[in-house]
């Protein structure tokens, strides 16, 4: 019976606990802006934004100031009525590629997107040609496997 | 012998390795390349920072070599750099303009009282608009505009003796010609 009563006063802890956290998300995610459709947009599109100041977050994600002032810079263009690309264009006319989370193909970024196949495929290439040359090579220049070994022959120490 | 020299592979793959990772212990991510560099100077209109009623805009200073150096009294490193601001606007090489990014007026005035002021003119940014069309992400940062308005160089962070000697001066030179 003691046990149901403290039962019951931890389920009703818990539910006040979860009420009380839930109100505290809501206060801390009430969106700056009057309308939450254009806020959505702003965080969409700057979170494909590298944050200048502390360059492993986002633009939406950062609190440093000055990410803070580019939101509302987007924020701004959006409410004027212009273009996700218009928005981009506006950053990296600023601060270069070097704030695309994606940056474009070009010249200058080519290296960065090609590079990880290029070097994928030399290694596969690397992979085949080893396989190759050894599967041509004679059983006598490979040691035994384990289980071939004959049962008797004594396990051998290295030579060399 | 093609076998023989074979064992350099490796090392030869090593050498490689060691000269990118070498290259990329001196390159610094925070130095960010201006895309502005060769572009013309983003337009503005600012107050100065001492004289709230009197405006400068960037035509104002079309026809001269200038330098803008972006300052806050906020800014730590401002103060590291400010010694040698001050040093080199008495060689009277170039008109120097400040950029007082995001500070209050009597907070940058007092700190130029308190320090020295190096800058022909102050130029009062409040809200930081001006500094995010310069590009401007962190102070302090330094741009040479030619005569045409189109922006030369930029140092991020504080300028060096070494920046000044060996990378302002040629170029202010090779500029006015």
């Amino acid at each position: 019976m003691a046990n149901m009563r403290s039962m019951g006063k931890a389920l009703v802890l818990s539910v006040l606990l979860a009420i009380g956290v839930g109100a505290a998300r809501a206060g801390e995610a009430a969106p700056a802006a009057a309308d939450p459709a254009l806020e959505a947009r702003m965080l969409e599109i700057t979170a494909e934004l590298r944050c200048l100041v502390c360059q492993n977050q986002t633009i939406a994600d950062s609190h440093a100031d000055l990410a803070v002032d580019l939101r509302r810079q987007v924020r701004e263009m959006l409410q004027q009525g212009q273009t996700d690309q218009q928005v981009v264009d506006y950053m990296t006319a600023r601060y270069g590629d070097f704030v695309l989370y994606r940056p474009p193909f070009k010249a200058t970024t080519a290296l960065l997107w090609i590079g990880p196949g290029v070097m994928a495929v030399c290694g596969l290439l690397l992979l085949v040609l080893i396989l190759r040359r050894r599967s041509r090579l004679p059983d006598a220049r490979f040691e035994p496997d384990a289980e071939d070994a004959d049962a008797t022959e004594q396990p051998q120490a290295p030579t060399h | 012998m093609k076998k023989r020299l074979n064992f350099l592979i490796p090392l030869i793959l090593l050498l490689v390795l060691v000269f990118f990772l070498g290259r990329g212990l001196g390159l610094d991510p925070h130095e960010v390349p201006s895309p502005l560099i060769g572009k013309p100077a983003p337009g503005f209109a600012l107050t100065q920072l001492d004289k709230p009623e009197q405006v400068i805009r960037r035509d104002d200073m079309l026809g001269k070599v200038w330098m803008l150096n972006v300052w806050a009294s906020w800014c730590v490193a401002c103060r590291e750099e400010h010694p040698l601001l001050v040093e080199f606007s008495r060689q009277k090489l170039l008109p120097i303009y400040g950029l007082n990014y995001k500070d209050e007026r009597a907070a940058g005035l007092q700190w130029l009282g308190n320090f020295g002021n190096p800058y022909d003119v102050s130029l009062f940014d409040h809200d930081g608009r001006v500094g995010i069309d310069f590009g401007v992400y962190g102070v302090p940062e330094t741009f040479i505009i030619d005569k045409q308005g189109v922006v030369r160089f930029k140092q991020i962070g504080p300028v060096t003796p070494e920046v000044i000697a060996d990378k302002i001066a040629p170029l202010v030179r090779q500029l006015n010609g």
